[in-house]
């Protein structure tokens, strides 16, 4: 899309021969107001127009130009640099990101020619996988208002019952339609007469009262059947679409779910759905019913008296308009009232789940007044809209009176003409208080059907929603026959923004099968984000992530999936029973697979200890776990569905050291032969790591083994000392609290204390050694408790430093 | 706190900001970050280098030499962008995604609301509304719109 607002008058002046290799529509200006400008590649040159323009300035591509694109909060530059300085700076928003991207890539392939292959390779990808996602940016599209109209898709299969329904609708109407007829020969035939001294004949005014009576019990019976074939439908209707959206919502990506919140969500499926359903049971309903009751009365109406029919219905137009003039702004009303009922419920989701941190500091009463905030903006939005409302129904009221004043003013005018008889006009009024009060309850539908529309629009909100990650139309076949990948991942020049900020730039990786990675980095520099990138949590904003040659986004989605395992730092545990936990990735396992996979885990014995055994319920309300048994539970989750790619995004990041040690044994199993990405703030949990991968602001700075790492002395090198430093302080407290523990022993705890003493005050050289890893300093220090020499640490402590002299380049 | 000029700042030929400090150290392409951009955006400046380290605080702007707020200014100028909504003249519907022709500060330009929660209300009546791009649109105060902007605007909210 061009944001510009100028048309493109000038043309550049380009020279025979030449031809625009790469366009970018710059919709900025310098002072960053809206405005159109272009750049322009060709063979040779750079053209530029800058906005409000009509001069072209050029630049004949040399070795020496630079093309630099940075952005900042949504809008980008790119700069034209030589050795000397800037030569030129163009401003543009990131909707123009693509065509940015495009014209960079051009340059860098004109000044730079040896790159083409590679460029090529990557701009081709992108174009052929738009064609296979079917991506189109423009077929985000408003709904309808009509939206409830679309609630078609849902009633289609219901389609003979609907129509039986609307049947019976038409045959109950037209039964209570038969009483005020009779009225007719009642008043004229039989009272009339009487009055006038003719006495009654017992026989006819029995036909006519058996037939008032035989049209209310057929209209009784054929009411019943209606309304409840027609609420059972509805019924249905309003649980599929419940279900519908309920779907829908678990095929979006969790960039949804991280812009939607909770309450929202919630809201909708659950009271919105009930709302339409109701809608459909109810209102609709009657709504047919008095639709088809006034049409019926018109025509006998007009069948009767065609003059008077036509004063009666004269009120018809005005209550039409008062009808229309209040839709719209009760329909804003609602939408609004709607939304507002969301802010509470977001309330809610917030607060109830904080609660530890809103009593911990003692903010309960301001989240009290920030609910009470919600609930009165609620309050503000329902008298508004009530303010209309009140107003609209007495009116709709006011004119069914003046429509009977009406109609009884031209029927005694027109008997006392002798137009018509008493028992017309007793039919008539008789009719029109129905009429009336149809007309009356149809005004009432309004509303109904404006908050259900309101509700269905919200729902079709979520149905529309396209997920940002789409499975492909034709779908490549995942891995072997079985559907397996080998777990080859190929990480090509990849970018990816969230919102306007961009998190991950340009990483290039490549991890063979069965191959062990570490991501390491401070927190923020993007690792979790490139372990979302490789699991389709989110989709690259640029470059291809293949898996096996193919890109990730040619595979189903859920075949793909079926091929990773994914630890996260804080596990979760669906309610339910630990079995159910450990077999969600593969329901149909057997209860001995469940068992091996929790050995292997080594969750098995705690999970004995448990009072039900594997039948233990867990999750809210469930059987309180550790955090390293959840975490063990999640990673018997992982083993059992066998994984070809294994993600532990901070598995380990959320326990102590000791817990860590046994979820780490755990993993050890999980990891083996499996292509395996860990991600770990704490960089002792790397150490089987076949290679590191070091982050800092969504960049790989250093990649390479530990060894090599530590004798860069770059990033990784500093990481590390600052943890190594902390790591001997811990060790050498627990050391100290060891040696209290094996004080029986003195010469235990006199070793203890050196070892100890050792740790506290070393130079930073000892301290790689004393605290290479977290977890050997540990295990060695729990160690010396029982057989507590100096040795003991001291080797358990050095070992990792012996493989270092070999390795020197 | 004291506002002694603890560094100075220059602009090179690159277009980047050199900031020196009194001891002397040079470092080139540094940024003027606020933290409050919106709630206080002439208070807590920080200058960060190129690795989006700290390299000075700054409490208030205006007690800044000229020469280094208008260095500032200018740079500010160009990173920042939150264009002001001055009147919303028509919308593509009163559904989500929905596409607005605005009338902003800046000029005359689209803006795509991709849902109701893009638009992010501020202290003081104020609203912030984030199109598809990431583009920041402000609303100082909704009040000061004209009545049909107010309509419009009063649908999404």
């Amino acid at each position: 899309m061009n944001r510009s607002t100028i048309p493109n008058a000038v043309d550049p002046p380009f020279k025979t021969g030449e031809e625009a290799l790469a366009v970018l529509h710059t919709d900025l200006d310098e002072r960053l107001c809206f405005g159109a400008g272009r750049v322009v590649v060709t063979g040779t040159r750079i053209l530029a127009l800058s906005p409000g323009d009509t001069v072209w300035r050029s630049w004949t591509l040399r070795a020496s130009l630079r093309l630099e694109r940075r952005d900042h909060a949504g809008v980008a530059s790119l700069e034209l640099l030589d050795l000397k300085g800037r030569l030129a700076l163009w401003r543009y928003t990131l909707a123009q990101q693509d065509e940015a991207g495009r014209l960079v890539g051009v340059f860098e392939r004109q000044s730079a020619p040896q790159s083409t292959v590679a460029f090529d390779d990557r701009l081709l990808d992108s174009a052929a996988l738009d064609d296979a996602l079917g991506a189109d940016e423009e077929a985000q599209t408003p709904p309808s208002t009509w939206s409830l109209l679309r609630l078609g898709r849902f009633a289609r299969p219901y389609r003979t019952e609907l129509a039986l329904g609307l049947l019976l609708t038409l045959a109950t109407t037209a039964a209570t339609m038969v009483p005020p007829y009779l009225t007719m020969p009642l008043m004229d035939e039989v009272l009339i007469p009487y009055q006038n001294g003719r006495p009654i004949d017992p026989d006819q005014v029995q036909g006519y009262l058996w037939g008032l009576l035989a049209a209310a019990l057929l209209a009784w019976v054929l009411g019943w059947a209606r309304t409840w074939l027609l609420a059972r439908v509805s019924e249905r209707i309003g649980a599929d679409l419940r279900t519908a959206a309920f779907a829908h919502l678990q095929s979006l990506s969790l960039e949804y779910f991280g812009s939607k919140r909770t309450g929202d969500l919630i809201a909708r499926i659950g009271n919105e759905s009930d709302r339409i359903c109701v809608f459909l049971s109810l209102h609709l309903l009657d709504f047919t019913n008095d639709v088809l009751m006034i049409l019926m009365t018109a025509a006998i109406l007009v069948s009767i008296d065609p003059k008077l029919a036509l004063v009666t219905l004269v009120p018809l137009p005005f209550i039409a308009w008062t009808i229309h003039l209040v839709r719209d702004r009760l329909r804003h009303g609602f939408e609004k009232v709607d939304r507002n009922w969301g802010e509470i419920n977001n309330v809610l989701t917030d607060t109830i789940p904080g609660i530890r941190v809103v009593k911990a500091f003692a903010q309960e009463n301001r989240e009290i007044a920030r609910f009470r905030a919600a609930n009165d903006r609620n309050l503000a939005v329902n008298d508004r809209v009530n303010r209309v409302w009140s107003l609209f129904s007495p009116t709709v009221t006011l004119m069914t009176e003046l429509g009977l004043l009406v109609v009884w003013a031209t029927g005694i005018w027109q008997v006392a003409n002798d137009r018509i008889t008493v028992g017309v006009l007793a039919a008539f009024l008789a009719y029109i208080g129905r009429f009336y009060i149809r007309l009356d309850s149809m005004s009432r539908i309004v509303s109904l059907t404006q908050k259900a529309a309101a509700g269905a629009k919200r729902i079709f909100d979520i149905l529309d929603h396209v997920s940002s990650v789409p499975d492909p139309v034709s779908p490549v076949a995942c891995g072997d026959q079985k559907g397996r990948l080998t777990g080859h991942i190929q990480i090509r020049g990849i970018g990816f923004r969230y919102g306007h900020r961009a998190v991950i730039r340009g990483v290039d990786l490549d991890i063979a099968p069965g191959q062990m990675i570490g991501l390491v980095g401070h927190s923020g520099s993007g690792k979790s984000t490139l372990v979302n990138l490789i699991c389709r949590f989110h989709d690259v904003s640029e470059g291809a992530i293949l898996v096996d040659g193919v890109d990730i986004r040619r595979y189903a989605l859920s075949d793909y999936r079926r091929n990773i395992g994914l630890v996260l730092q804080e596990p979760f545990l669906f309610f339910g029973t630990i079995a159910e936990n450990i077999a969600y990735g593969c329901p149909q396992a057997t209860r001995t697979e469940i068992v091996k996979a929790a050995r292997a885990a080594r969750a098995h014995e705690f999970i004995l200890r448990l009072p039900h055994g594997y039948d233990s319920v867990v999750g809210e309300r469930g059987q309180a776990l550790s955090g390293g048994e959840r975490q063990r539970i999640s990673i018997a989750r992982a083993l059992l569905i066998d994984p070809r790619v294994l993600i532990l995004d901070e598995a380990t990041s959320s326990v102590d050291t000791t817990t860590e040690i046994e979820i780490q044994q755990a993993l050890e199993n999980l990891i083996r032969g499996r292509t395996t990405i860990a991600v770990a703030h704490r960089l002792s949990t790397l150490r089987r790591a076949d290679r590191l991968v070091v982050l800092d602001r969504g960049v790989v700075v250093e990649e390479g083994g530990h060894d090599e790492l530590m004798r860069r002395d770059g990033a990784y090198r500093k990481l590390y000392d600052a943890q190594a430093r902390q790591a001997a302080n811990e060790a050498a407290l627990e050391s100290a609290a060891a040696a209290v523990a094996a004080a029986a022993s003195v010469a235990a705890a006199s070793a203890a204390v050196a070892t100890a003493a050792a740790v506290s005050e070393p130079t930073i050289a000892a301290l790689h050694q004393a605290a290479h890893l977290t977890g050997a300093v540990l295990a060695a220090a729990s160690e010396s408790a029982s057989a507590p020499t100096a040795a003991t640490f001291n080797t358990a402590a050095s070992q990792p430093q012996k493989s270092l002299p070999e390795e020197v380049r | 706190m004291n506002q002694a000029p603890e560094f100075s700042l220059t602009r090179d030929a690159f277009g980047r900001l050199v900031m020196t400090s009194v001891l002397g150290e040079v470092c080139v392409g540094v940024l003027p970050v606020r933290s409050f951009p919106i709630t206080a955006p002439n208070e807590a400046l920080a200058l960060v280098g190129p690795h989006g380290e700290e390299l000075a605080w700054i409490d208030q702007l205006d007690a800044q030499p000229e020469s280094v707020r208008t260095l500032i200014a200018e740079e500010l100028a160009a990173r920042e962008f939150m264009p002001e909504i001055v009147s919303i003249l028509s919308v593509s519907g009163f559904g989500t995604p929905s596409t607005w022709d605005i009338e902003t500060d800046r000029g005359a330009t689209h803006l795509t609301l991709r849902g109701e929660e893009y638009i992010r209300r501020l202290s003081g009546g104020g609203l912030l509304i984030t199109d598809r791009f990431g583009i920041q649109f402000l609303i100082p105060n909704l009040n000061a719109l004209d009545r049909q902007s107010r309509q419009l605007l009063d649908r999404f909210l």
